[in-house]
């Protein structure tokens, strides 16, 4: 088991240069950078910046530089210094300012995955088990809802809804009485009233998806021999149930980490935006926009990191509940 | 235990009916299915797919998916111990399948060793676990410790090698002959008086075949248990059988002792069985297949289903009604109408051809 966290860590190292390598190249890809955006900008408000003073914003970026020899730079300073770089657009350092995002949105993301798993995997079995009874098609007809309704839509109509109904503004992280006050147990209470829409809406975004896998694999396994063998000892039907075939077809939804959090990061992103949360997401939309490279190369490249990381606890995982991947495991080395 | 000898009366299942509705249709899965099991002896049940051999079994065990399926009619007695020695008969049929009572008869009282051994177990738990789970059920007082010491014995006892460590093995690291041995040992982890075996060597190759043919018949004779031995394979029943039921879509075309009804078959369909294998012993001759194929599942056959593909047909008579049973022997019943206006013709036809 140590040889085989140990081995798929090595085999992550290939990896996670290609992640800061793609990382690299995304923020390079638009054209211009973000002297000739501030340039354009100066334009558009009416100063006109002469050919010198352009020049020494660009020599002094660093923008004259080969592109490789500004990737390598970039890596060095994250390897060696753990820099990630400046922000041109805020005027700080980008581990400043995703020191006060990247938690947020950790939290965010993590318990989004944990109440979709809440909710969708007692639906699953709820739903395999009673095959094409009324609740079954009741939770078919939402879990298809729920995947369609796009999220940011659903935040707004919910936001307007909750403060329609409660006068409770479900915007931002704090009410405007608590946004100065230090922290205290009003303060965090009034924080995690915040926090329940945004954690059900980016919840639900992969719910229905993810209902639908749960039930689908419970399906197959019901009908498997083993679970008529097990009933053939006379187990009862719920010891059965939840020993046997929800065992089994709990695999497919723990490889889901892998493929669920980009989808929750992304997800997360308009929500926020809606709901005004300070998380990563409406950072890089920006960062983006303005061509702030550095920030928006270091978010896509840690939201990445995170989601190869989270891979690899889910194949952990895998492997402790299932002793046929630890047996391959074992035999392939 | 001493009236609970040899060849007593175990189980009885009368007039059973199964149906299954699909969305395609009814199946008429088991008609009219009556058998007696006794301790001691071994019933073995043949029969194309699809005859209902292995729901008839299934219908014992409870263990019918249902829906689609439905027990229309019939009863399955069973005469179980008591623990005070006598005899009590239950009707498993009017048991609740998911219920605490019919609980304790699965896997206590009749034990069931499946066709495939590759997928019986599961394969995230250890053998050990899977089958000291039954005994934890069903022996009372026992513990994990128990259960385990259990558990080494049983595999010892059906010939798996080191069972101190095979009881830690998963599935996966037995080989299929060593499965199905520990299948076996799991059926009869709780010294079950009937044991059904529905195809139990089909997915093993022959030596394994004979190994595991040997160690059931050894268990039989160590244990007096009952066995409903189900196969598709004539040689093979033959060879466990003490009496022989033979089954045809849903219908038990014959019924008799193992020997009378391997040397002296009376239903056409038997017959046309025996022919369609090759015999080691007797001279060489053609094989002769039987004509046709299956009908549908879904079909309604007003008179015998196996009219259309039998050499010896009336017309007129077996396209229209279904066949009697009758019995034109004593203990050899036949479903069909050549036996039907007169015993003494039944006779001759079945030894001067």
């Amino acid at each position: 088991m140590v040889a085989y966290i140990v081995r798929r860590s090595v085999m992550l190292i290939p990896i996670l240069v290609l992640i800061s390598l793609v990382s690299f190249a995304i923020i390079e890809l638009p054209p211009g950078d973000w002297v000739t955006y501030q340039i354009e900008n100066l334009r558009a408000s009416g100063i006109e910046l002469n050919e010198d003073e352009a020049e020494r914003l660009v020599k002094m970026y660093g923008f004259d530089q080969p592109a490789w020899k500004r990737y390598i730079r970039w890596m060095r300073g994250i390897l060696f210094k753990f820099n990630f770089g400046w922000s041109f657009q805020w005027g700080k350092t980008v581990n400043e300012l995703l020191g006060e995002r990247l938690p947020l949105t950790l939290v965010i993301s993590i318990s989004a995955l944990i109440v979709s798993w809440i909710i969708a995997i007692p639906i699953g079995i709820y739903s395999a088990t009673h095959q094409y009874s009324v609740l079954d098609y009741i939770f078919t007809f939402f879990g298809f809802l729920g995947l369609t309704i796009p999220t940011f839509l659903l935040a707004m109509v919910l936001a307007w809804y909750i403060f329609k109904l409660t006068e409770f503004a479900p915007l931002g992280l704090f009410s405007i009485e608590y946004m100065d006050e230090p922290m205290s147990m009003e303060k965090f209470i009034d924080m995690l009233k915040h926090l329940v829409l945004p954690l059900i809406i980016i919840g639900l975004n992969g719910t229905g998806a993810l209902i639908r896998v749960m039930r689908g694999n419970l399906l197959d396994e019901l009908k498997k021999q083993y679970v008529i063998t097990a009933r053939a000892k006379g187990v009862n039907e719920m010891q059965l149930l939840f020993k046997y075939p929800v065992r089994m077809s709990m695999n497919p939804v723990i490889s889901t980490i892998g493929w669920i959090l980009p989808g929750i990061f992304s997800g997360e992103v308009l929500v926020s935006l809606v709901l005004g949360l300070q998380t990563t997401g409406p950072l890089l939309l920006r960062a983006v926009l303005a061509q702030d490279m550095f920030l928006a190369g270091s978010i896509v490249m840690i939201l990445s990191v995170l989601t190869v990381i989270g891979t690899l606890l889910s194949d952990i995982l895998l492997a402790a509940l299932d002793p046929r991947i630890r047996y391959s495991a074992a035999a392939a080395r | 235990m001493s009236d609970t000898g040899r060849g007593d009366l175990l189980l009885e299942v009368r007039n059973l009916q199964v149906h299954f509705y699909l969305f395609e249709g009814v199946v008429q899965a088991v008609n009219d299915v009556s058998f007696d099991v006794h301790r001691g002896r071994t019933l073995g049940i043949i029969g194309e797919s699809g005859s209902g051999k292995s729901v008839s079994a299934q219908s014992v065990m409870g263990i019918v998916p249902s829906p689609p399926a439905k027990q229309l009619a019939g009863e399955i007695r069973l005469h179980r111990a008591t623990p005070d020695g006598g005899i009590e008969t239950v009707d498993l049929g009017r048991l609740d399948p998911r219920g605490q009572e019919y609980r304790d008869v699965r896997g206590g009282e009749i034990g069931m060793i499946f066709q495939e051994p590759m997928t019986s177990f599961s394969p995230l738990h250890t053998v050990g676990d899977q089958i000291g789970e039954a005994i934890l059920l069903h022996i009372p007082d026992s513990t994990p410790q128990s259960a385990r010491e259990r558990t080494v014995d049983l595999l010892r006892r059906v010939g798996i090698p080191r069972p101190d460590r095979a009881v830690d093995a998963y599935p996966h690291e037995l080989s299929g002959g060593m499965r199905q041995r520990a299948m076996i040992a799991m059926a009869l982890s709780c010294d079950p008086a009937l044991l059904i075996a529905d195809e139990p060597t089909t997915a093993l190759d022959v030596t394994i075949e004979a190994q595991i043919l040997e160690l059931i018949q050894e268990l039989q004779d160590d244990l007096n248990m009952a066995i409903i031995y189900i196969s598709h394979d004539l040689a093979v029943v033959g060879g466990v059988a003490d009496e022989v039921m033979v089954m045809y879509l849903g219908l038990v075309m014959e019924h008799a002792d193992a020997e009378t009804i391997f040397d002296e078959p009376l239903h056409p369909y038997t017959r046309a069985l025996w022919q369609s294998i090759p015999k080691i012993d007797g001279p060489l001759e053609q094989l002769v297949p039987i004509s046709g194929n299956i009908p549908s599942p879904f079909a309604v056959h007003r008179g015998c289903p196996f009219y259309a593909r039998c050499t010896e047909r009336i017309q007129g008579v077996c396209d229209e009604s279904p066949p009697p049973m009758l019995e034109p022997r004593p203990g050899h019943t036949v479903r069909c109408f050549l036996y039907a206006d007169d015993v003494d013709l039944a006779a001759n036809g079945a030894t001067g051809e």
